[in-house]
């Protein structure tokens, strides 16, 4: 009974923790180019609800997720319209976009308010899953969760290995530097934006075609922002961001089993709620205090406007 | 700094390996340039001189396509060219080193090479390559160091290192001495000759008559935009060139007898702090006493610490203890900067915008925060704005100030008048004590010399003036005594008429009389 428990909630933490992991990549490698999008919410509201909405009339949840990505993807290009070409503020073109989105969201959803979908199946993989304990939590779960521990690899050897990767770094770092020695600083961002984008969009399709799977107005519930806080203190590393992730999700998870378990205890249950929020950002902080680590991976040009002096 | 080979002999007009003809550059409120030629040939060392402002980045600027000429024609190798971007220069055979460096701190040394280089080139056959490079022409690094980890002269380095790998045949270094010690900037220049008689063409960038005479075969002078002269700078004398360069005479200071130092002012006693920045440099048991009516200069090359030093003392950065910072007689090592300036210390930080004032508040405005407990600028907790109009407008006619009067914004000022009006700003609060980190620091000649007369005058009227500086010609300028920061140390000092510039090299490399001979200094060379 208690290796079941375990592994049953060992399960539901990676379900929950894997929306944040997919946003929070896409927002760091963006950040990693000095673009600063708070607009996390906005776009993976729209891609929760474009990625529900087709893959409710098309009956493809893979379509769903595309759609998902696209949407992702036209939220953040309308913000690097506005931030990268029209030198707007990021701080506040990102909060409107977060509004934006979420409005946005509601309102093309009208139609498919409670709607639900029915649940796709989770893929086994052999052997694998015949681990004890662990093995049916990790290893018998979506596509979308072995795809995002891909994309985690894939952006650890993308920023660290690859020339791509140094490129997107100078030029998050110190970005008239990048131009002088020759690299397109602003074309570099969009494409960090993107896929900044692109990955809010597939976490918000993972929330609303696999997760619940239903549209509800506000089923993001603040995830974007959550996402957006796990890449700071985990201070722009990927692999923190993992931590970070499943740390909320367990966190989060945790509580609601203590809730629902009808156990006495002296807490209101809004405190039980804030857990999850408070729990990981102390625990990152916790880990990544160290001024040099700090120094070392933070995108200096965060947030600030580049023109390429003509 | 005395070998002077003689310039390539002249092989025709049309082998020239730049030429720039009749180059216009306008930008909304200022023309840069106005109809400059320029022709470098090559294996030349050609030198361009002229005050900031003057129009020599600009030039540099379209020649390694970072910008686009108004109007006019460069020619490479006898072909016409329009140079797109950096990276089409960097096509051409045309490499710069930039007077702030183009580097990446949290990358290492073959990562910010690998980033200059097209293609993707394999980072441990690089590495290997640098190492080669660096031996050949004498410019130690390690490849495998992080950036910011290293000291200036070693960026520098670095810096040429990247432009070499790339075959330049033109190479333009852009104020490359500023940051080195005497001793470095004499293998800087063996160097830079190695590689002209390799053919490689220089244009060096300097306001450094001394330098340019020691080193260069011919200089273009660009005053307010336009060339005001071309000469051989070995058959001139500095006067001839700075006449060309400022169009009036080199201003000379008055330095005048020291008035005798009077009482200790400024005693700093066994000042220690251990920086919060992990690239920091940590101060260790500073002793210093400056008198009224002294200058005593620190030299030093840059990130030894001076930065720390200067914010302990301004108490931007509070200590742990009252007593290693004494204001005439106050232990201050708690205070914040304001208190300190109520005991009666001015202080002009290094970073003019940003520190020494706010870029995007007016100059009244600025004059306002550090001021405000002079002049009645404050009634009842209320401002006095006709008393800041006032004071702000005194000083812009005093300190002789170009700019669009009391309300412009702090920013739109040349750097050299802003370092003008805020050294008034300080100087006309009339301060017992007023430390002074790089006060010349990107100014040009005539402004420079004004702003050390200032100092002086203000030292004969009494007050203790600590200077912190990396030029060593200012502090033998204006220094009373010299003393050197290393590695966060402070060595002795030594009155300026009894030690010479050679000495004071050697001390920068951490290497004083009775110093620790422990570790590796930040030297650089």
């Amino acid at each position: 009974m208690e290796a079941n428990l375990f592994t049953s909630m060992l399960f539901a933490t990676v379900v929950a923790g894997t929306p944040l992991l997919i946003v929070g990549l896409g927002l760091l490698v963006s950040e990693k180019s000095g673009v600063l999008n708070l607009g996390a919410e906005g776009m993976m509201a729209m891609g929760a609800i474009a990625g529900f909405a087709v893959a409710h009339e098309t009956g493809s949840s893979w379509l769903g997720v595309l759609a998902g990505m696209g949407a992702g993807m036209a939220m953040a290009a309308v913000f690097g319209f506005l931030v990268l070409t029209l030198l707007a503020n990021q701080v506040a073109s990102g909060l409107a976009l977060a509004i934006f989105g979420v409005g946005l969201s509601a309102f093309v959803g009208k139609p498919y308010e409670s709607v639900t979908l029915a649940a796709v199946p989770a893929i086994r993989l052999p052997f694998l899953a015949d681990i004890p304990v662990i093995g049916p939590a990790l290893y018998n779960q979506q596509a979308l969760v072995y795809l995002s521990w891909a994309l985690m690899w894939g952006i650890v050897w993308f920023l660290y290995r690859s020339r791509g990767g140094l490129v997107l770094r100078a030029v998050g770092e110190a970005p008239s530097a990048a131009h002088a020695i020759g690299y397109p600083v602003i074309r570099i961002r969009y494409l960090a934006t993107l896929f900044g984008g692109a990955m809010a969009g597939v976490g918000g399709a993972f929330l609303s075609v696999f997760y619940t799977p239903l549209w509800v107005e506000g089923m993001v519930a603040g995830r974007g922002w959550i996402a957006l806080a796990l890449v700071v203190f985990a201070t722009w590393r990927p692999l923190r961001v993992m931590v970070g992730a499943y740390l909320f999700g367990g966190v989060m998870i945790a509580q609601l089993f203590v809730q629902g378990s009808g156990m006495e205890i002296n807490m209101p249950s809004q405190m039980l709620s804030s857990l999850p929020y408070w729990a990981t950002i102390v625990v990152l902080v916790m880990i990544s205090r160290n001024a040099t680590t700090i120094r070392l991976n933070s995108p200096v040009s965060l947030g600030q406007p580049y023109r390429a002096d003509v | 700094m005395t070998t002077h080979t003689s310039p390539p002999a002249e092989t025709g007009a049309g082998a020239l390996r730049l030429e720039m003809r009749g180059i216009r550059k306008v930008y909304p409120s200022v023309v840069a340039n106005d109809g400059v030629n320029l022709a470098v040939r090559p294996g030349e060392i050609h030198a361009v001189l002229g005050e900031n402002g003057a129009g020599k980045s600009t030039l540099m600027k379209i020649i390694y396509g970072v910008t686009a000429p108004t109007e006019g024609e460069m020619r490479w190798e006898g072909q016409p060219v329009a140079v797109a971007s950096p990276a089409h220069a960097r096509g051409l055979g045309i490499g710069m080193v930039f007077q702030h460096f183009s580097l990446f701190e949290t990358l290492n040394v073959t990562q910010n090479v690998a980033l200059a280089l097209p293609g993707a080139p394999d980072l441990k056959a690089l590495a290997r390559k640098i190492e080669e490079v660096s031996s050949r022409y004498g410019l130690p690094v390690d490849p495998r160091r992080m950036v910011h980890a290293l000291s200036v002269g070693e960026r520098q380095r670095v810096e040429i290192i990247r432009c070499l790998l790339q075959n330049p045949r033109l190479l333009i270094m852009d104020e490359p001495t500023s940051v080195l010690t005497p001793q470095a900037v004499r293998k800087l220049f063996e160097t830079l000759r190695q590689l002209a008689a390799e053919g490689c063409s220089i244009l060096y960038i300097s306001h450094k008559l001394d330098e340019i005479q020691a080193l260069c075969h011919t200089a273009t002078v660009l005053r307010a935009g336009k060339v005001t002269g071309t000469c051989i700078p070995a058959d001139e004398t500095p006067a001839s060139m700075a006449r060309l360069m400022i169009g009036k005479e080199l201003p000379v200071c008055e330095h005048g007898t020291p008035s005798g130092a009077g009482e200790v002012r400024l005693r700093l006693a066994g000042l220690s702090h251990a920086c919060d920045d992990p690239f920091g440099t940590d101060l260790k048991d500073i002793h210093l006493d400056v008198r009224s009516g002294e200058i005593v200069g620190i030299a030093g090359v840059s990130g030894n610490g001076q930065q720390e030093l200067l914010y302990a003392i301004s108490g931007e950065e509070p200590l742990a203890e009252k007593y290693p910072v004494q204001i005439c007689g106050v232990e201050a090592g708690r205070m914040t900067p304001d208190q300190r300036r109520s005991a009666g210390m001015g202080f002009v930080p290094e970073e003019r915008l940003g520190r020494g004032a706010v870029p995007r508040m007016s100059l009244a405005e600025n004059a306002l925060l550090t001021a405000h407990a002079s002049n009645d600028m404050l009634r009842h907790g209320m401002v006095n704005f006709a008393a800041v109009e006032k004071f702000s407008d005194a000083c812009i006619r005093q300190y002789n100030v170009k700019c669009g009067g009391t309300v412009a914004e702090a920013k739109s000022l040349s750097g050299g008048n802003l370092q003008k009006y805020i050294m008034g700003r300080e100087i006309m609060q009339a301060p017992r004590v007023l430390v002074v980190s790089q006060p010349t620091w990107g100014v040009d000649v005539g402004a420079a010399a004004f702003i050390r007369q200032s100092l002086i005058d203000l030292r004969n009227r009494g007050t203790a003036i600590l200077v912190i500086s990396e030029e060593l010609d200012e502090l033998f300028e204006v220094s009373d005594r010299i003393a050197v920061i290393a590695k966060g140390r402070l060595s002795p000092s030594k009155p300026t008429a009894e030690t010479s510039v050679e000495e004071i090299g050697v001390w920068m490399s951490g290497m004083w009389p009775g110093a620790e001979a422990t570790g590796e200094v930040r030297h650089v060379a």
